[in-house]
């Protein structure tokens, strides 16, 4: 097993984990913007923001991969031979996002899902149902934060 | 039966717009101040009742009734999900439908929608007694309630075998629904049933075992016990219902049986208004049929009562809480 093979794996596990959670939470969220707009198409402003917060995982682990990728030379400037160990720190350092994406867009999923019916009551609590769901997102953010600051770091290591 | 918790947002966030919508104690209290009713049907037009200002107060309340259904089958497809619900109608749909054939008339104007059977399958069933075309919760007390009134022409115990098979129907489906609320709401209803019994049984000095034909078992409440208090006399019934999940609607019971059931109806309502913040499961549909139908309840009896001139007072009274 190459350490390239290792740090690509990491790659595919930040998109599709993350990708996985997102397309779980915006599913659930987007059913109940449905739901409101067949009955109030007035607010479709306000449920399409709550309803794409749960899309943000989706992109942080599209973006943790891209740092991977072009950290091993897969794109962008080639970058020599990766070892094992150094293939297995980049990883592990996609696993955060990875995890805590796949988890906290389900959740935020839901967290939109409840706030979409608040909305559909009352339109002018739009703020706090927003607020409600984005602290979901503070958890995606820290894990998205620390898969880059790892990558960064694996970067000039020199194992 | 077992729910799918997701299978409901859609549902329910068009039911949170439809909530909107919905008479508020408000409403209700400014159509009780309206001198008579073409007033009221003039605001319940205005508020979207009915499809045009041309409707009489029953095609109104109808049409609201008709509208709920239809919206629940548009929500969930399959209306199977408040078969606890619209059984209730059946057995009604069954007791007229069995009168109607044992007093030879017509008895269309007896039947209720919203049933799960048509009632008019129901009337040919009973009237052919061709029992077996009804399904299984049906056809055997059919052919038990119709035997009995040929019998001994006693209308009231045909009721209680049919009251009795209701209970036991909506309990089995409560049990089985797999929902929490569905199961609370059977259970309630069960128990209302059954304490609805005792009071009047033992006000017409009833036997346990004549009142044990009617009540169907429940958790909440022992009926054999329920049973052997209310042949032993009214004030047995309040005392041991005391000691029972319906404590507090031992005053009601005491001043009267409309009471209690205003009692039932309000208890019920506010068990419905724990679903105002549930976003995923059936519960906040159930809570709007529910709401829909307790609304529809409250401006029948308005509109009745100012078509017979009864006193604001006397509505108000009688007036059952409101979901929103």
């Amino acid at each position: 097993m190459s350490g390239l093979f290792l740090a690509i794996l990491g790659a595919a596990f930040a998109t599709f984990m993350a990708g996985i959670g997102s397309s779980i939470g915006v599913g659930k969220a987007g059913v109940a913007a449905a739901g409101v707009l067949a009955e109030e198409p007035s607010l479709f402003s306000k449920v399409l923001i709550l309803m794409l917060l749960p899309a943000t995982q989706g992109i942080y682990g599209l973006l943790v991969a891209f740092l991977t990728l072009q950290a091993v030379g897969v794109i962008g400037d080639p970058v020599g031979d990766i070892s094992v160990a150094k293939g297995a720190l980049y990883l592990a350092a996609c696993l955060p996002i990875a995890f805590s994406g796949l988890m906290s867009a389900i959740h935020q999923g839901k967290c939109s899902v409840a706030g979409i019916n608040t909305v559909s009551k009352k339109p002018d609590q739009m703020g706090k149902a927003l607020i409600i769901p984005a602290m979901v997102e503070t958890y995606a953010i820290l894990a998205l934060l620390i898969s880059i600051l790892a990558i960064n770091g694996i970067k000039v290591l020199s194992i | 039966m077992r729910i799918n918790k997701d299978e409901y947002i859609y549902a329910v966030s068009r039911i949170r717009c439809k909530e909107n919508k919905l008479l508020s104690s408000k409403n209700i209290d400014q159509m009780i101040s309206m001198k008579d009713a073409q007033s009221v049907e003039r605001y319940l037009t205005e508020q979207g009742w009915g499809t045009s200002g041309d409707y009489g107060h029953k095609d109104i309340l109808l049409c609201e009734q008709d509208s709920l259904w239809e919206l629940m089958r548009e929500l969930v497809g399959d209306l199977s999900c408040f078969d606890f619900f619209r059984v209730q109608n059946d057995f009604h749909n069954l007791k007229a439908s069995i009168k109607a054939v044992y007093s030879d008339i017509d008895p269309e104007f007896m039947f209720l929608s919203g049933s799960v059977l048509s009632p008019l399958d129901i009337y040919s069933a009973v009237k052919s007694k061709e029992y077996s075309e009804l399904p299984e919760f049906l056809s055997s007390v059919a052919q038990e309630a119709m035997s009995i009134l040929l019998k001994t022409g006693d209308g009231q115990l045909c009721d209680a075998i049919i009251d009795k098979a209701c209970l036991n129907e909506v309990e089995r489906l409560g049990n089985n629904s797999g929902d929490a609320l569905i199961r609370r709401y059977c259970e309630v209803f069960v128990a209302a049933g059954n304490i609805k019994i005792a009071v009047r049984g033992a006000k017409l000095l009833k036997s346990a075992d004549f009142l044990l034909r009617s009540m169907a078992d429940c958790e909440s409440l022992d009926v054999k016990l329920l049973a052997s208090s209310a042949a032993r006399g009214f004030d047995e019934v309040c005392s041991y219902l005391s000691a029972t999940d319906y404590k507090d609607s031992v005053s009601y019971i005491k001043e009267s049986l409309s009471a209690f059931e205003k009692w039932c109806d309000n208890y019920i309502i506010n068990l419905m208004k724990t679903q105002k913040s549930e976003p995923f499961s059936i519960g906040p549909l159930v809570a709007y049929i529910i709401a829909k139908q307790t609304e529809i309840k409250a401006v029948r009896l308005i509109l009745t009562a100012k078509l017979n001139a009864l006193d604001d007072g006397v509505i108000r009274e009688r007036v059952r809480e409101m979901y929103v």
